[in-house]
């Protein structure tokens, strides 16, 4: 009794102990996107001492920052994310179900292939990615971004996986019915495969959107911009000039996070999925 | 033995006849054209050619074999060298860090209720859905010597002398533990995602039975939890090397590699030899080292990862 009883009290304590550490870490997580939000209202947002609330409200950060074509990168961000998306889920899918299910001639190769080229990292590819690009007169638009991310394996790859759990006797069953592979993949695959279309989407959206290091050799001029080239861009300009720089950062960070907040339950889920299956 | 006149109907290894083999193909191809396309156009024929053309002197101006030339350069090169060596500080760092930490966060929350788990989860995971940038610009400004809030508030406590302004991304000795600290807390989200979700999948019946026969927490933990979880750690220390090792929005947005070179790492040094310098051989050669770099460490988590399945 007594050894359990002290055993409880360790635990309460461990419990406190490690409840006051997280939060504090809260308190520095949050910090960061809540500078940025208040930096962009206040109208000396680099005083010191500083201001911890804004003692007043100014719009004029963000009258600067909408002269810059600013709508404008956060649409470009928004197409490449949700086009990338769009087409990772089609091609991946198709791709992902006949490397499942169909014992075709050169399964073996083209999926040891693609397993290959999943291990090595994008940055061999992309002195060259960029060569071709310009090749094919698409260097320097949205496209040079979007294409490169569908050409990227780990999609296939994980559709692939999750492609193994439809089962077999349905995809027959649908054929004796006399649908055509076009039917079944439509009918029969696709809703099965739902869950993992959620877990893509959301995974090739948060890393289109994060995939700096592309949108920066890729896209050069100024009307062309990502939201995040363009915050960048700002900071290299104007590098002291903090209420800007903090709408900037305000416009590419808040829709995001609102989204992430709404539907954080299909985040989780997406992430694990896509560990656990990939 | 194959017949084609012959009436009987030929199987192939697949056990299927060669009309419906062929048909299969026909089909499986129709359907892997779209991916195949891209794959070969944006990943393979990059990837060839970076790897052919890292044996070339090739520049704006010049296109020439130079077999080795470009790597034994890099051997020699001492701003690659300590491009290497800032590389794999962040990596032996971070990726201890980002797992224990994660492990260790994702254990204190996992057993709360549920909107206690989701919203440390949600904070945690927060840095990397506002994007690498936006967290980059606010840091780069609360480390500022002048209007930067760490050293306002070092001041303020008293830890730091009144006139000093201390620039901690211009200083050799702090610059790069700045960035080591803003990654952090871009990595550790999506791994507290997978442990939280791991620890919850831990058969609770037999958690409970090693506590009833007095087992201790820590027990419980090395015996029943972390054989369980070693899959999914496995696949967090995979991810965190990877990343670690592609370290490169946050160099280029906070210091540029310097102060002279000593935040510089090998994806730096590869963007700046491409892009400012215009070296494309002597840039796709450092890539390949990366990516040889990269793919042995993969293989040696994956053989191990087989190997805990076996």
């Amino acid at each position: 009794m007594e050894k359990t009883k002290l055993k409880n009290n360790g635990n309460m304590l461990y419990r406190i102990f490690s409840m006051v550490i997280l939060v504090i870490l809260a308190i520095l997580f949050i910090f960061p996107i809540y500078w940025i939000i208040t930096g962009s209202f206040k109208t000396v947002p680099q005083a010191i001492p500083p201001e911890w609330f804004p003692s007043e409200f100014t719009g004029m950060h963000y009258e600067k920052l909408f002269r810059q074509p600013a709508w404008r990168w956060l649409f470009n961000s928004v197409a490449m994310a949700v086009l990338s998306m769009a087409l990772v889920l089609i091609a991946s899918s198709m791709a992902g179900y006949v490397l499942a299910k169909k014992r075709f001639t050169g399964r073996k190769i083209i999926f040891s292939l693609l397993i290959c080229a999943m291990a090595l990292p994008k940055q061999v590819v992309l002195v060259p990615l960029v060569r071709i690009m310009n090749f094919i007169g698409l260097y320097d638009s949205l496209w040079a971004v979007i294409l490169p991310t569908v050409g990227w394996p780990f999609g296939t790859f994980l559709m692939k996986q999750f492609s193994e759990t439809i089962p077999t006797e349905l995809l027959e069953a649908a054929k004796i019915d006399g649908a055509n592979e076009a039917m079944i993949f439509t009918n029969v695959v696709c809703p099965v495969i739902k869950p993992a279309f959620g877990a893509l989407a959301i995974f090739t959206f948060i890393n289109t959107w994060n995939d700096y290091f592309l949108q920066l050799v890729m896209l050069a001029s100024r009307r062309n911009l990502s939201i995040s080239l363009g915050i960048a861009t700002l900071q290299a300009e104007m590098s002291t000039d903090y209420g800007l720089i903090m709408a900037g950062a305000t416009l590419g960070a808040l829709p995001i996070v609102i989204i992430f907040l709404a539907f954080q339950k299909y985040f989780t889920n997406g992430i694990t999925m896509g560990a656990v299956k990939g | 033995m194959r017949n084609k006149d012959s009436k009987e109907v030929v199987m192939n290894k697949n056990g299927v006849s060669h009309a419906i083999q062929r048909n299969i193909d026909k089909v499986s191809y129709i359907f892997l054209t779209p991916m195949i396309c891209f794959f070969i156009i944006f990943v393979l024929a990059p990837m060839v050619m970076g790897i052919f053309t890292s044996f070339f002197r090739y520049t704006m101006r010049d296109f020439s074999f130079s077999f080795l030339s470009n790597y034994t350069r890099m051997f020699a090169d001492p701003v690659f060298r300590r491009s290497l060596w800032n590389t794999v500080v962040i990596v032996v760092t971070s990726v201890p860090l980002v797992t224990i930490f994660s492990l260790w966060a994702a254990s204190a929350i996992y057993e709360r209720n549920r909107s206690t788990t989701s919203f440390f989860r949600g904070v945690f995971y927060l840095p990397v859905v506002m994007g690498t940038v936006p967290v980059v610009v606010v840091w780069k400004w609360l480390f500022n010597p002048y209007f930067g809030l760490l050293n306002y508030v070092l001041k303020a406590i008293g830890v730091m002398a009144p006139n000093v302004r201390f620039d901690w991304l211009g200083e050799q000795s702090t610059a790069i533990w700045c960035i080591l600290a803003i990654l952090f807390t871009t990595s550790i989200g999506q791994p507290i995602v997978l442990y939280v979700a791991a620890l919850g999948n831990v058969d609770k019946g037999i958690e409970e039975a090693a506590e009833v026969d007095g087992a201790s927490r820590l027990r419980t933990f090395w015996q029943i939890k972390w054989p369980s979880i070693m899959p999914t750690t496995l696949y967090i220390v995979v991810i965190t090397t990877i990343n670690s090792f592609q370290c490169f929005a946050l160099i280029q947005l906070l210091t540029s590699g310097g102060p002279s070179y000593s935040t510089s790492t090998v994806m730096y040094y590869l963007y700046e030899q491409a892009f400012t310098y215009y070296n494309y051989g002597y840039a796709n050669a450092m890539g390949v080292i990366l990516a040889v770099i990269i793919a042995f460490f993969s293989a040696i988590q994956f053989r191990v990862m087989r190997s805990e399945e076996a």
